[in-house]
């Protein structure tokens, strides 16, 4: 009795729902709103996720001070800080941008904290030796050791970002995904969740083939 | 060139309960090949160390002409230590002074007999290939002081006699001041201008000797092997450090 209705619906319902969403602009409209929410969020709790971790990875002092504000962060539900942020500034663009990247934040530095840790003091001995500087140690001793680390923080902080990003838009934007499955869920519109789900795997991934790979591919040419 | 001066009163680490080096005098002069020869676990890396400015916890004081500095220094370590992500000219590359011509990475390759190599990365290289790039890198910087902590360690002899004749061909066209740590005697003799024999716990200079061997003659195993006779008969002082 499920088959072939509202609560199931076919391949066919849901590819129609899909190419209608499509060509009237509103299914590329909101995964693009999300799309460009989850690049900033993402972007920016990378960048500081990487500085903070590689900082607290070499100072031990800072690391013991932080480490305790950190596991809190690190277990705060993603719904809390979502619904302060939203209560703290508003309703608005850069407080979801804000939850978003609060929820992110503590899982790359934890990752790049560990990364930084288990760096080879041999090579970091070698690069001072030979008067490296700071820059030259970053980029040619310490980031190629950190890559394995950073790309685990890529592909884990992605699928996170995806779904606190959905809550943070069903919670107080009135587009992007988030919004929209809100919408579909009020009004039991299974096939439209099922197409727009769709959308969201194909995204994940091209991202991943079109730039995660390659990535990783260039990193590690060095590899036997 | 400048003459420089080692003078290491005291290094002693925290968890230690007696100094490892103590009262060490070194006066090196320039061009000159040193073998540092030593038992196993005598301090001799942390001598290293201290030179490279990479271990500053000790009290004493380096001297470079007359001043207060630690020499510009090309350091090749037991492990070559050459960055996997980075092929062999690039390793090389990095180590220069920014207003230092790669030109000289040329010259080096190919006494080193690695032009053909040049473009690979270290892992698809054999140890003996590695520790050639790690002392063409420390020969490119153009050091004031050539460190060597133990280079041909773990070599197959035949491997490690080809490296010692690519090194000392090397070091005759391009003149440094060289510190090579060993604990192997042959080795010491067959490469020094002049040995210095250190105790352990704490570690200190026993006795400095010249090697009057001509350079010509250091391939010759049956010249090398007399000398070292002759060292052990006349100084038995050294037996008991190898």
């Amino acid at each position: 009795m499920y088959l072939n209705s509202n609560t199931l619906p076919t391949p066919e319902a849901v590819a129609k729902v899909f190419w209608l969403g499509c060509v009237s602009g509103q299914l590329p409209f909101h995964l693009g709103v999300t799309l460009l929410r989850l690049a900033v969020g993402f972007s920016i709790a990378m960048l500081l996720g990487c500085a903070i971790g590689i900082v607290l990875g070499r100072n031990k002092k800072l690391d013991a001070f932080f480490d305790n504000w950190l596991v809190i962060f690190l277990n705060i539900p993603a719904l809390v800080t979502i619904i302060l942020c939203y209560v703290w500034f508003g309703l608005i663009e850069s407080a979801a941008i804000l939850a978003v990247v609060i929820n992110k934040l503590p899982n790359v530095i934890v990752t790049i904290r560990e990364g930084t840790r288990a760096l080879d003091q041999d090579l970091l001995d070698m690069a001072r030796c030979y008067h490296f500087g700071k820059r030259k140690t970053l980029v040619h001793v310490i980031w190629p050791q950190l890559h394995p680390f950073v790309m685990g923080a890529t592909r884990s902080g992605l699928a996170l970002i995806w779904k606190i990003i959905l809550v943070v838009e069903l919670l107080g934007r009135s587009n992007g995904m988030g919004y929209q499955l809100h919408l579909f869920f009020q009004l039991f519109d299974v096939a439209s969740i099922l197409a727009y789900t769709v959308a969201f795997v194909a995204v994940i991934q091209l991202i991943e083939l079109l730039i995660l790979k390659p990535l990783d591919k260039k990193a590690l040419r060095w590899r036997r | 060139m400048t003459d420089i001066q080692i003078n290491i009163n005291n290094k002693t680490y925290p968890t230690a309960s007696q100094p490892s080096i103590a009262n060490l005098k070194l006066s090196l002069n320039s061009n000159e090949f040193i073998c540092l020869v030593g038992p196993s676990g005598c301090g001799k890396t942390t001598l290293l160390n201290i030179i490279a400015g990479l271990d500053n916890a000790y009290d004493g004081e380096i001297l470079v002409g007359q001043q207060h500095t630690h020499p510009k220094i090309g350091y090749v370590f037991q492990n070559p230590r050459l960055l996997p992500w980075r092929t062999v000219r690039e390793n090389i590359e990095l180590a220069l002074d920014d207003n230092q011509s790669p030109e000289v990475i040329d010259a080096l390759l190919e006494v080193m007999q690695l032009t053909q190599a040049q473009h690979v990365y270290p892992e698809r290289l054999s140890l003996g290939m590695s520790r050639r790039i790690a002392i063409i890198r420390a020969f490119a910087v153009d050091p004031e002081v050539l460190l060597m902590d133990e280079p041909f360690v773990s070599l197959d002899a035949p491997t490690a006699r080809q490296v010692r004749e690519l090194l000392i061909k090397l070091w005759q066209q391009r003149p440094h001041t060289v510190l090579f740590v060993t604990h192997d005697l042959r080795e010491a003799i067959a490469l020094a201008d002049r040995l210095i024999f250190l105790s352990a716990s704490p570690m200190q200079a026993v006795s400095e000797i010249s090697v009057p061997i001509a350079r010509s003659e250091r391939g010759n195993e049956l010249a090398i092997e007399s000398f070292r006779q002759q060292l052990l008969q006349n100084h038995p002082e050294i037996k008991q450090l190898l």
